[in-house]
């Protein structure tokens, strides 16, 4: 993955890394590709209906030793 | 007026929109209306929230927020590997809701769960509308210095009215 920019939400619990995507998302422009990295297992399901719901596009969620990661593209 | 388009609102914005009644002010019950207002206003979704009796002091300056076993006969805490049973009796025992309310918000920053002044902040600077109730205002004898700014005063009828307009409305 390479990303316009990168949140770290390792170690947050809902619903934190979603309100910090959400900013982080504010911050780069439309079109532009937010990376997260979380620990809450919680999150795989939550991004996927954030994404849904607000129209931004996810375009990968993987596992990797424990992180799970998100791209997402903003609407 | 009734020639808005299907699924808009009244003023004519296409987002969703939410209410909650909040009437619940202790360190426990403040988490679920704070975490579905914070994510849905982050899902664009149009919320307000109704703080009414023991609800209406979460919108102070200054919190004070406790957690008490009394009335939370569920309650069970994490200890060594197990969990204990939080009988309601402890309660009645000097210094144990201030011991459980450390231990709770200890447990919980360990955790990385948000505090309740970080996600009101996250409410406010998401313009999420809190509605002050008016009734409970004057029955308690609070008075609006003592709220956080960029609240609104209101009753009943404030709230029906945004009520109506909802997809989703809440009491909790």
């Amino acid at each position: 993955m390479s990303a316009d920019a990168l949140l770290d939400a390792k170690g947050l619990s809902c619903p934190l890394p979603i309100l910090k995507a959400k900013k982080a998302l504010k911050a780069i422009p439309a079109g532009g590709t937010l990376e997260i990295h979380a620990t809450d297992a919680g999150s795989v399901a939550d991004f996927a209906a954030f994404c849904r719901t607000t129209g931004n596009e996810l375009l990968e969620s993987t596992t990797e030793d424990g992180v799970y990661k998100f791209l997402i593209k903003r609407n | 007026m009734n020639d808005q388009a299907p699924g808009t609102s009244a003023n004519g914005s296409n987002a969703k929109r939410m209410s909650i009644i909040v009437t619940k002010g202790t360190l426990d019950w403040a988490y679920p209306p704070f975490i579905l207002a914070t994510t849905a206003a982050a899902m664009d979704v149009k919320v307000t929230m109704f703080f009414t009796f023991y609800g209406l002091p979460l919108l102070l300056k200054k919190l004070n927020l406790e957690v008490n076993t009394l009335g939370n006969a569920a309650m069970r805490m994490p200890m060594g590997g197990m969990h204990m049973a939080m009988p309601n009796i402890m309660a009645a025992i000097p210094g144990a809701t201030a011991g459980i309310t450390a231990m709770m918000k200890n447990m919980m920053k360990k955790k990385g769960v948000a505090s309740i002044e970080e996600l009101r902040e996250a409410a406010v600077d998401s313009d999420v509308k809190l509605i002050a109730c008016q009734m409970t205002m004057d029955l308690f004898e609070y008075s609006r210095d003592e709220m956080i700014e960029g609240i609104e005063l209101g009753g009943a009828a404030t709230y029906i009215e945004g009520a109506l307009k909802s997809d989703i409305n809440l009491f909790i």
